[in-house]
């Protein structure tokens, strides 16, 4: 099996539109569900007969979910190394199912299905990974869509269930709701200001943890934060969305503040600063990825402050996700070295920039 | 280096702002992980997780131990969660603050629906396997009874 993006529902990754609320701060706003089919060891445990059985029993019920309709099938096993670092790069599979952590092989009947509007990864650590992404601040929206896909689908599937504990998961963490909401939010404003340790600090008295822009163990680099909910048992579902909506409503307009200080405190460095982003990014011949990630969060802040225009949310987002290493191997062909990778990002960013940048200095 | 100090409603924000480092590399950030992460938590939680009374000592359904999960961190299956009720009650106390999931309730579909399904998945791979094997006949046979059942 060959990875054909074409053929995924807008790419995989329709929040790049960049239609949401808020878009230029939150990226995106996700909620996923981990459940487990009744009756099966968990995929960790499982066999291979045990893992190709789920997958079957899932392909067999997608035709009666409404929310997996024209859903797009990829087996994850059989794909390349590149191919599953694409996918993962568009936040469409866990490095887990994947097979990008310590075990460097994904399980055999890893698959994900892909919709216009949710996904659901399959023989993740937890038989079923159901998720939403919206664009921009819509944690509402994405609980909504999600709680559909988990409707309709546990009409099909019989999920592994207990009265006491709830929904039953591989890992403890996770278990009762299964739910991880999370927002991606960039906050170069209070990064700068140097506030971002205490709103950070106060994230996590408020039950709620903060991580790079791929999720648990990454790093946080270019001032991108995944904010999630750190418990999922004993409070309900809404609850639990309504309260991270809540605090990152206030992280917003800490951010918003952050931004005008910098503005009135030190303009024209800031605008300096940004102008100078845009040209290194505009015509830079070799971009690491860390430099580009800097680059291009200086180049959103820029456009968030308004003092660039003519340059598009939806522009900031693909770069940020299309110009990653996978991304640049899989339009090449072959797989690049690192310094060959940071040439073809300099190209792919230049290209980007020269057509979809009409800026206004 | 331009350093500027700045009071505003009595709280103190600092800028540091090299220009030549932002001319070479952009804003940066310098922001480091959860100081105390879950899994962190989870993993000094789960190694006291102390055998309780009462508890198996393996998953009668998957030969899960307790010492086993002390080393993963993960459970073999969903009967595990019956066999070391006592001590996973404890531990998501302490990882949730609670062990009582007040969440969506959850149903699952008829056992007939779920019977005629899971008939379904097991004629849907033996038909694939009979096709691949190019045992027509079976294949036939398979797909009939895949139709009524339908």
């Amino acid at each position: 099996m060959t990875l054909d993006l074409s053929l995924l529902p807008e790419g995989g990754i329709p929040w790049l539109a960049a239609s949401g609320e808020h878009a230029d701060i939150v990226l995106s706003s996700r909620i996923r569900l981990a459940r487990n089919v009744a009756g099966y060891t968990f995929s960790p445990r499982s066999g291979d007969g045990e893992r190709l059985r789920v997958l079957q029993q899932v392909r067999d019920a997608v035709p009666k979910v409404g929310s997996l309709a024209h859903s797009v099938l990829v087996r994850v096993d059989e794909l390349t190394l590149t191919e599953r670092q694409v996918l993962h790069e568009r936040h469409l599979v866990s490095k887990d199912l994947a097979g990008l952590d310590a075990s460097g092989e994904p399980r055999s009947g890893a698959a994900v299905l892909v919709s216009e509007e949710a996904g659901v990864m399959i023989n993740e650590e937890d038989h079923l990974r159901l998720q939403v992404f919206r664009s921009g601040f819509d944690l509402g929206g994405a609980f909504a869509a999600v709680q559909r896909l988990d409707q309709e689908l546990g009409e099909q599937v019989p999920y592994a269930f207990h009265a006491e504990f709830g929904f039953l998961t591989s890992c403890p963490t996770n278990t009762g709701t299964g739910m991880r909401a999370s927002v991606l939010i960039h906050l170069p404003g209070l990064v700068l200001t140097q506030e971002i340790a205490k709103v950070l600090q106060g994230l996590q008295q408020m039950g709620l943890t903060y991580r790079g822009l791929y999720g648990e163990g990454s790093e946080v680099v270019g001032n991108f934060f995944q904010i999630s909910n750190q418990t999922t048992l004993g409070r309900a579902e809404d609850e639990l969305t309504e309260h991270l909506s809540h605090v990152v409503k206030r992280v917003i307009e800490q951010e918003m503040e952050a931004r005008r200080v910098l503005l009135r405190d030190a303009g024209y460095i800031i605008e300096d600063k940004l102008w100078r982003a845009f040209g290194t990014l505009r015509h830079a011949r070799s971009l690491p990825s860390d430099e580009a990630m800097n680059l291009l969060s200086g180049l959103r802040l820029a456009v968030g402050l308004q003092l660039m225009s003519g340059l598009s949310v939806y522009t900031l987002n693909k770069l940020l996700i299309l110009s990653q290493s996978a991304h640049l191997a899989h339009e090449a062909g072959r797989a690049l070295t690192e310094s060959e990778t940071s040439l073809a990002r300099a190209k792919y960013v230049r290209e980007v920039l020269a057509n979809e940048a009409g800026l206004a200095g | 280096m331009l350093n500027l100090t700045q009071i505003v409603e009595n709280a103190v924000t600092q800028l540091h702002l090299c220009e030549k480092c932002a001319a070479e590399r952009g804003i940066e950030t310098t922001v480091a992980a959860p100081t105390t992460p879950l899994g962190e938590f989870l993993q000094a939680a789960q190694q006291q997780a102390a055998q309780m009374a009462g508890d198996a000592s393996r998953c009668s359904s998957c030969g899960t131990s307790l010492r086993d999960f002390r080393a993963s961190g993960r459970l073999g299956c969903a009967q595990c969660y019956g066999a070391f009720e006592h001590s996973l009650r404890d531990l998501l106390r302490r990882v949730h603050g609670s062990s009582k999931h007040v969440g969506r309730q959850y149903r699952p579909p008829s056992d007939e629906a779920v019977d005629r399904n899971t008939t379904l998945t097991d004629l849907r791979t033996q038909l694939q396997h009979a096709i691949r094997q190019e045992a027509f006949e079976t294949a036939a046979t398979l797909r009939d009874q895949i139709r009524t059942l339908e």
